[in-house]
């Protein structure tokens, strides 16, 4: 009877690291990267760059696994960035208004989260296309943080010193964004891996007429997708506020399509039902690693920006390539 | 004689036919699905081919058409052997297909229809768009339908856009025209305007295929009547010397053999039972009850509504009206969730659209029904969930490397025991199969026909079964009901049932 027992845990524990390894090809590229970064530029290496590759990693990583749950269901969020500027703006209005920072950080994951329950229930009931419901509520969400803002950046006057932990603070050594990406991380896979609803999630992404079948309520599994995603945008705008104590109503901007193209890279099908949240971490580290490189030795901006595209290409060309052997 | 010619490797021509098929065979993966068969069609005449679903007959036409390659055996069209038939090329020698779904741009009007790709062009390389109307028009009224051609196709009537299709092949020089089911969208009026027109473009000397499952039609339209059973052809005759007794008999009649498990049942009260369905124009004042360890057929052609009466009791599709009783008490079943809550479980025809999950493992596909059972407080507990998916690959007997395996990657076969155990996973006590053994090889159907017997006479399941296999259904079920355009006709006890008997139940005389 132990016997089988350990067998089974075993075999577990196989099937956990070799979901690890099937991003291990993605991890060995993440390494390689490393190295070229470290020889190119001896100021790779160097701790205070590294945390600000950390902290990249997780200010683009949190969105990014909101963003994989909503690919895993073969869905897609363009809203993550508005959502994020709109909270953003809230966040920077409440804590200039004398507000307490509890009360400021409680609501504005509020609105975030309440943002992703519409695109939610825009997707599960009304039946608009995910593409065109994000769509909408990017141009929206974005309309309402300039018009909060009145089009202004919000400072967060003497209100800066109390929020400035989330975005600056360390624990450890290690910055206090990174810590909440590492708990946020390690809590989506839990979820993906060890409940019902994450079961559910990779269901629906495979085949929703088999789920339906099968008696998911495919509904609610579209909708908290997006509550989920539009939860973590706002908890990333808390951080971009107290980070610059200033809150932008242009503030996320893009980072939608950063978050879409981190998903992929880490080896989510944009067909569903197939990826996680490792390739996800993995996917947001390279990016990161990448664009630091290419700021250290100098490249422009807009050259930065047609390599990240054609890796995003290169990537799902990749997987594509793959999937037919 | 055509079969002489073959084997001595010539090929006589007989210039009375259009078109001649000979010792045309195909094979997909597990199924040969045409073996030999040689079907020609004389210049002029209107040739019904009947046969019962999966006999062939849409293979056949799908070689005719250049859709499919035959992997032997001769075509010859007008006297002139078609080597590679493609389907540009078939068009090109005057065969035209008419599916029962048009292929037809629905945006668009009824001349760009009928001249797509094709359209009149002016001398500056413009469209012609009075030509093209002129045009449209004159092939509708040659059809004996004048509507108006630039007339959005999806404004008309069924019929006047069959007519359309028609139209469109005749602008191509169609000299042979297959009609694949032409009755199953129109009413009787429709219909006989129909033949009228099929007989005045007879007298023009084009010669139609006519595919129905409508046996009165093939008397009333046709002059030749060729069945196709299990991939041959059985019978090739002039319509008058048959009778529609004659008919059925070669399209079914096969030995049913002791191809089917000993069956020893015990029932129990009625677990389900359904008064007056209704479902717009698909099901019409069904009843029908269930009792524990029965196993009931649903036998019917495609289009009598079987499929749509399981939908229909899971939840899947929304019924206008009727009564559902399980266990003796009325209820409503609005979503498949709530079917399976209350322990019906559903194993729909077509596995890889709508049963499996093809790209998750074995053990995902068992447990997705029902992840309670697997939870320990609130995570699932893997080591138990592979124990479960485990302990019903045994016991359906799933040929699997291990339960992590894709699903994607099994059989046929073992892919439909996955469904059904996903099913029984779900603790169900009432289970609906659509098409259980299709596409499944003959060892694999033999141990699921073992399963389902098993299952009803050792745990008292209830099993309501759809299945086009009359022999399936006759070997397997305790009781069978015939289903006729939405209706059930018949109600067959296992002694009585034949397949004469069903299939004069299932078709419209």
């Amino acid at each position: 009877m132990s016997d089988i027992s350990t067998m089974e845990s075993r075999s577990n524990m196989q099937k956990l690291s070799a979901s690890i390894f099937k991003a291990s090809g993605l991890l060995w590229v993440f390494l390689g990267l490393c190295v070229v970064a470290a020889l190119l530029s001896p100021a790779f290496l160097n701790p205070a760059n590294l945390m600000n590759v950390f902290r990249q990693v997780a200010l683009y990583g949190i969105v990014s696994v909101g963003m994989t749950f909503v690919i895993l269901t073969k869905g897609i969020d363009l809203s993550v960035g508005s959502i994020l500027g709109v909270c953003a703006v809230s966040t920077a209005l409440l804590l200039s208004g004398g507000w307490s920072p509890w009360l400021a950080v409680v609501i504005a994951l509020l609105i975030g989260t309440g943002l992703g329950a519409i695109n939610g229930i825009g997707v599960a009931i009304g039946r608009v296309p995910p593409f065109i419901m994000t769509l909408g509520m990017m141009v929206m969400a974005r309309g309402l943080a300039l018009t909060l803002a009145n089009g202004q950046p919000i400072g967060l006057k003497d209100a800066a010193a109390n929020f400035a932990w989330l975005g600056r603070g360390a624990m450890l050594g290690i910055p206090v964004p990174v810590w909440i990406f590492a708990v946020v991380a390690a809590i989506a896979i839990f979820v993906l891996r060890y409940t019902p609803f994450g079961r559910q999630i990779y269901a629906v992404g495979s085949n929703e007429e088999a789920a339906h079948l099968s008696g998911i309520s495919v509904n609610l599994i579209n909708f908290y997708v997006y509550v989920i995603s539009g939860f973590l945008a706002a908890l990333t705008a808390l951080i971009f506020v107290s980070r610059l104590t200033v809150g932008e109503p242009t503030a996320g901007t893009g980072i939608e399509l950063e978050a879409i193209a981190i998903t992929v890279i880490g080896g989510t099908s944009l067909f569903g039902g197939e990826g996680g949240i490792f390739g996800t971490i993995i996917g947001a580290a390279i990016l990161a690693v990448l664009a630091n490189i290419m700021n250290l030795v100098g490249i422009s901006p807009f050259t930065q920006q047609i390599v990240k595209g054609a890796i995003i290409v290169g990537a799902v060309l990749y997987e594509m390539q793959r999937k037919r052997k | 004689m055509l079969l002489e010619a073959i084997s001595k490797g010539s090929h006589t021509f007989d210039p009375t036919m259009i078109l001649q098929m000979a010792g045309i065979a195909k094979s997909f993966p597990g199924v040969r699905a045409l073996d030999g068969v040689s079907f020609s069609v004389r210049r002029g005449e209107v040739h019904a081919l009947v046969g019962e679903n999966g006999a062939g007959k849409s293979t056949l036409m799908k070689i005719l058409s250049g859709a499919y390659q035959a992997d032997q055996g001769v075509i010859t069209f007008d006297g002139k052997a078609v080597a590679f038939p493609t389907p540009s090329q078939m068009i090109g020698l005057g065969i035209a297909v008419i599916y029962q779904e048009f292929a037809q741009a629905p945006h668009l009007t009824v001349a760009e229809n009928i001249f797509l790709h094709r359209l009149p062009r002016t001398r500056l390389g413009l469209v012609d768009w009075k030509k093209a109307a002129a045009e449209a028009k004159r092939y509708m009224d040659r059809l004996g339908f004048s509507v108006d051609p630039l007339a959005r196709i999806d404004r008309l009537s069924v019929a006047q856009r069959q007519m359309v299709e028609i139209a469109r092949a005749l602008s191509r020089n169609a000299r042979l025209i297959v009609l694949d089911e032409p009755s199953a969208v129109l009413g009787d009026n429709e219909l006989q305007k129909l033949f009228s027109t099929i007989r005045s473009l007879q007298k023009e000397g084009v010669s139609f295929i006519y595919i129905s499952h409508r046996l009165k039609e093939v008397f009333d339209i046709s002059q030749t009547v060729t069945v196709l059973r299990d991939g041959k052809v059985v019978n090739s005759t002039a319509t008058r010397e048959m009778t529609t007794d004659d008919l059925i008999r070669s399209m079914v009649g096969r030995s049913i053999g002791d191809y089917f498990p000993p069956r020893n049942p015990k029932f129990g009260n009625d677990v389900l039972k359904i008064s007056g369905i209704n479902r717009g124009k698909v099901l019409k004042d069904i009843s029908l009850n269930l009792r524990g360890g029965e196993i009931v057929g649903i036998c019917g052609l495609a289009g009598a509504g079987r499929s749509e009466l399981l939908r229909a009791i899971i939840g899947a599709d929304a019924i206008d009206s009727g009564r559902i009783e399980l266990r003796g008490k009325a209820l409503t079943i609005e979503t498949p969730r709530k079917a399976i809550a209350l322990g019906i479980g559903f194993a729909p025809e077509d596995r890889k659209t709508d049963g499996l999950f093809l790209s998750q493992s074995v053990s995902f596909n068992i447990t997705i029904s029902r992840l309670r059972d697997v939870l320990s407080g609130f995570w699932l507990n893997l080591s138990h969930e592979r124990k479960t998916a485990q302990d019903f690959a045994a016991k359906l007997r799933v040929k699997t490397p291990d339960v992590d395996a894709r699903v994607g990657n099994l059989s046929g076969g073992n892919q439909q025991k996955c469904v059904i155990a996903k099913q029984l996973n779900a603790k169900c006590d009432v289970l609906l199969v659509d098409e259980p053994t299709r596409g499944v090889d003959v060892g694999a159907k033999r141990e699921i026909y073992e399963l389902l017997v098993d299952l009803t006479e050792r745990s008292g399941l209830a099993i309501l079964m759809v299945s086009s296999d009359l022999p399936e259904v006759i070997g397997m079920c305790d009781r069978i009901l015939v289903m006729c355009e939405g209706r059930i006709t018949a109600e067959l006890a296992k002694a009585d049932a034949t397949e004469e008997e069903i299939m004069k139940h299932a078709t419209v005389h």
